[in-house]
């Protein structure tokens, strides 16, 4: 409930500190954001507010989950722009809380990147333009395990040097699709043996497993307090630059692809400011601030430009040659999700 | 108007308004305490709905979830479910050993405070409480960095000879403990004291003049005088440990679920079964209830 207080408060502040500059400067019009936490640089808000003379207030949540419980629980209405992943972005839709971007409503619509205008989630973006993308899979400390780390194994049958000492992020979504990818299993899947494979592997794992966290999954490899552990891409070179002698690993088996997008809600409030912000979010500079701050891919045409040439050349974003490709979390049906459901309280009891 | 039986007296001077000026009071007690468990009681017993939020129709499914386990695919024969039992049942554990650590601690700290001179009392009572100036989750995140396998302690401790290898407390139950002691300590310190201070020590000394021990007197005289405060104490740091949560995720590693993350898991995680979060509450709460309700019986009874 309280758990994620470090970042709520940030999110007050910023939130305020928004409202304050922006504020001072009496806007014409306003726009509410809900938004990832520590993912957007407030420079780049105090830009937009400047530019077109609109008053920026931002809220932030931690997880895809929260957003749409939030939204759920009445706060749709009152915020404009949400950046949810992909796997979101279909159920939000799904859900009836997106509102559609007509034709011709995006002047910038064609800078996104081709490969990503067609996506599984949002077939021709009708509702989302896109944000930022990367993977998911492992970092491993490199003074404690020298090994082969491009495999799954690393997380489920772990080495002896690391055994007890992985952290596991603390969504669902990601810990099922990797054990997942380890069994070679698909996902949703409905084949009752293969399920129980499934809970047989993840309680078995769970004895070599130190901690769940989401939020921290940097903080422990940087510290000490884990020597391997499921993350995100951009965290995993943050956790290196940061001084931990952390490898990102590219297992054989796969590992998760995400892209967070921003999505136009369903009544918001200030729909045209809105869309103006999705232009902003399409031009390549501006998109590219934020991959500089939070170091994941933008899917924007021509940002590269404005990209930190260091970014390019991390080993975190830069799958090898030959490696496996990533998949993107599925959505399941309601009978199908209540057994994954299942099976992450039973890994928790 | 005579308060019956109590022999106190309630002077009449505002009995004509006495309820317009009660009334901030049960608005209050009404709209942000009865009206949101009221809330949460109809949506225990509500329909959930795919992804969070409720249908309203009326079911028992969310308490039949809590109670009976049917397999993982839903249809074997239902036998007793144990996972939500075992969840609560090592939250109960937990939150009692918090409280006897602090009793343990808070007693004897209380008791030296409440016997200094009356002028260092406050002092002292002043620097229980400095830690609690900053920010609960601050002091449980410092608490890691303490802790950890390279922290301070462990590099004291192997400095100075007394371990050869560095302790592993971060992401045990050792280490949640140490949290929720640290955490809730003056909610035990502070109620003894009061109770102590009150206590009348010509009461022990009466005790020592008929050849009663130390250990007799403070059984027999010392603890019952000072029960209230005691009893006060227990509740204070047993309830909120029972639904604590920063201690068990940022100390303990959040590897099992507790009480406040199994219900935290039902409206912000993946499961969305809002009725479920609800009767998950609910349940909490009653045990809660139960619990209180056998103090004040027992309080009645001493003092009838």
């Amino acid at each position: 409930m309280f758990k994620h207080c470090v970042r709520k408060s940030l999110a007050v502040s910023i939130g305020l500190s928004a409202a304050l500059i922006a504020g001072s400067a009496q806007a014409e019009g306003k726009l509410s954001l809900y938004h990832w936490f520590e993912y957007i640089p407030q420079e780049l808000l105090d830009k937009f507010s400047e530019e077109n003379d609109v008053e920026v207030t931002m809220d932030t949540y931690e997880s895809n989950e929260s957003l749409l419980a939030s939204l759920k629980a009445g706060k749709l209405g009152s915020y404009d722009l949400a950046v949810p992943g992909d796997y979101m972005v279909e159920i939000m839709a799904n859900e009836g809380l997106l509102d559609t971007i007509a034709e011709g409503e995006l002047a910038n619509k064609g800078n996104i990147q081709p490969q990503w205008v067609d996506v599984p989630f949002d077939n021709g973006r009708k509702h989302s333009i896109p944000y930022q993308w990367g993977s998911t899979s492992f970092a491993v400390n490199r003074d404690v395990y020298t090994g082969d780390i491009n495999t799954t194994d690393i997380l489920f049958n772990p080495p002896a040097e690391l055994a007890g000492k992985i952290n596991m992020l603390d969504s669902q979504g990601e810990v099922l699709l990797m054990a997942a990818l380890h069994l070679g299993m698909e996902q949703c899947s409905t084949d009752r043996d293969k399920l129980k494979a499934l809970d047989e592997l993840l309680q078995s794992a769970k004895a070599n497993w130190a901690s769940f966290g989401s939020d921290v999954a940097k903080d422990v490899l940087v510290s000490g307090d884990a020597a391997a552990g499921q993350i995100y891409n951009g965290f995993s070179a943050k956790a290196r630059a940061e001084g931990a002698n952390v490898e990102y690993a590219y297992p054989k088996q796969g590992y998760v692809v995400w892209m967070d997008n921003v999505v136009l809600l369903k009544d918001a409030p200030n729909r045209d400011n809105a869309l103006k912000f999705m232009d902003f979010m399409l031009e390549p500079e501006n998109i590219a601030a934020v991959t500089n701050y939070a170091q994941y891919s933008a899917g924007v045409t021509g940002a590269e430009a404005f990209t930190d040439p260091e970014l390019a050349k991390q080993p975190e974003s830069a799958p090898p040659e030959g490696s496996a490709p990533g998949a993107f979390i599925a959505v399941c049906d309601q009978a199908t999700q209540e057994v994954y459901d299942q099976l992450w309280t039973r890994l928790r009891k | 108007m005579a308060a019956a039986g109590s022999g106190r007296t309630v002077s009449n001077t505002f009995a004509p308004v006495r309820n317009w000026l009660l009334l901030p009071t049960w608005l209050t007690v009404g709209i942000f305490m009865l009206l949101p468990i009221a809330l949460m009681l109809v949506y225990s017993f509500l329909t959930k709905e795919f992804r969070g939020g409720v249908i309203w129709e009326f079911t028992l499914a969310a308490y039949d979830q809590f109670v009976f386990d049917r397999g993982l695919f839903g249809d074997e024969a239902p036998s007793i479910e144990w996972t939500y039992i075992t969840i609560y049942f090592r939250s109960l554990v937990q939150a009692s050993m918090a409280t006897l650590l602090c009793l343990l601690i808070g007693f004897p700290t209380a008791f030296f405070i409440a016997t200094r001179s009356p002028s260092t009392r406050s002092m002292w009572l002043f620097l229980v409480t400095i830690p609690y100036w900053v920010n609960l989750l601050i002091r449980t995140v410092s608490m890691k960095f303490l802790i950890r396998e390279n922290g301070p302690l462990n590099q004291a401790l192997l400095g100075s000879g007394l371990i050869d290898t560095p302790l592993q407390l971060i992401n045990t139950n050792i280490a949640v403990q140490l949290g929720l002691f640290y955490s809730y300590l003056p909610f035990m310190v502070l109620p003894i004291y009061a109770a102590v201070e009150r206590y009348n020590f010509s009461l022990s000394e009466a005790g020592a003049d008929l050849y009663a021990g130390r250990w007799t007197i403070l059984r027999r005289i010392v603890i019952p005088a000072v029960k209230p405060g005691i009893i006060a104490g227990c509740i204070l740091v047993f309830v909120p440990s029972l639904g604590a949560f920063l201690a068990p995720d940022l100390l303990g590693g959040a590897k099992t679920f507790m009480i406040g993350s199994l219900i935290e898991e039902q409206f912000k995680g993946n499961a969305g079964n809002w009725p479920f979060g609800a009767a998950s509450a609910m349940i909490l709460l009653t045990l809660v209830l139960i619990a209180l309700l056998f103090y004040a019986r027992a309080q009645t009874k001493e003092q009838v």
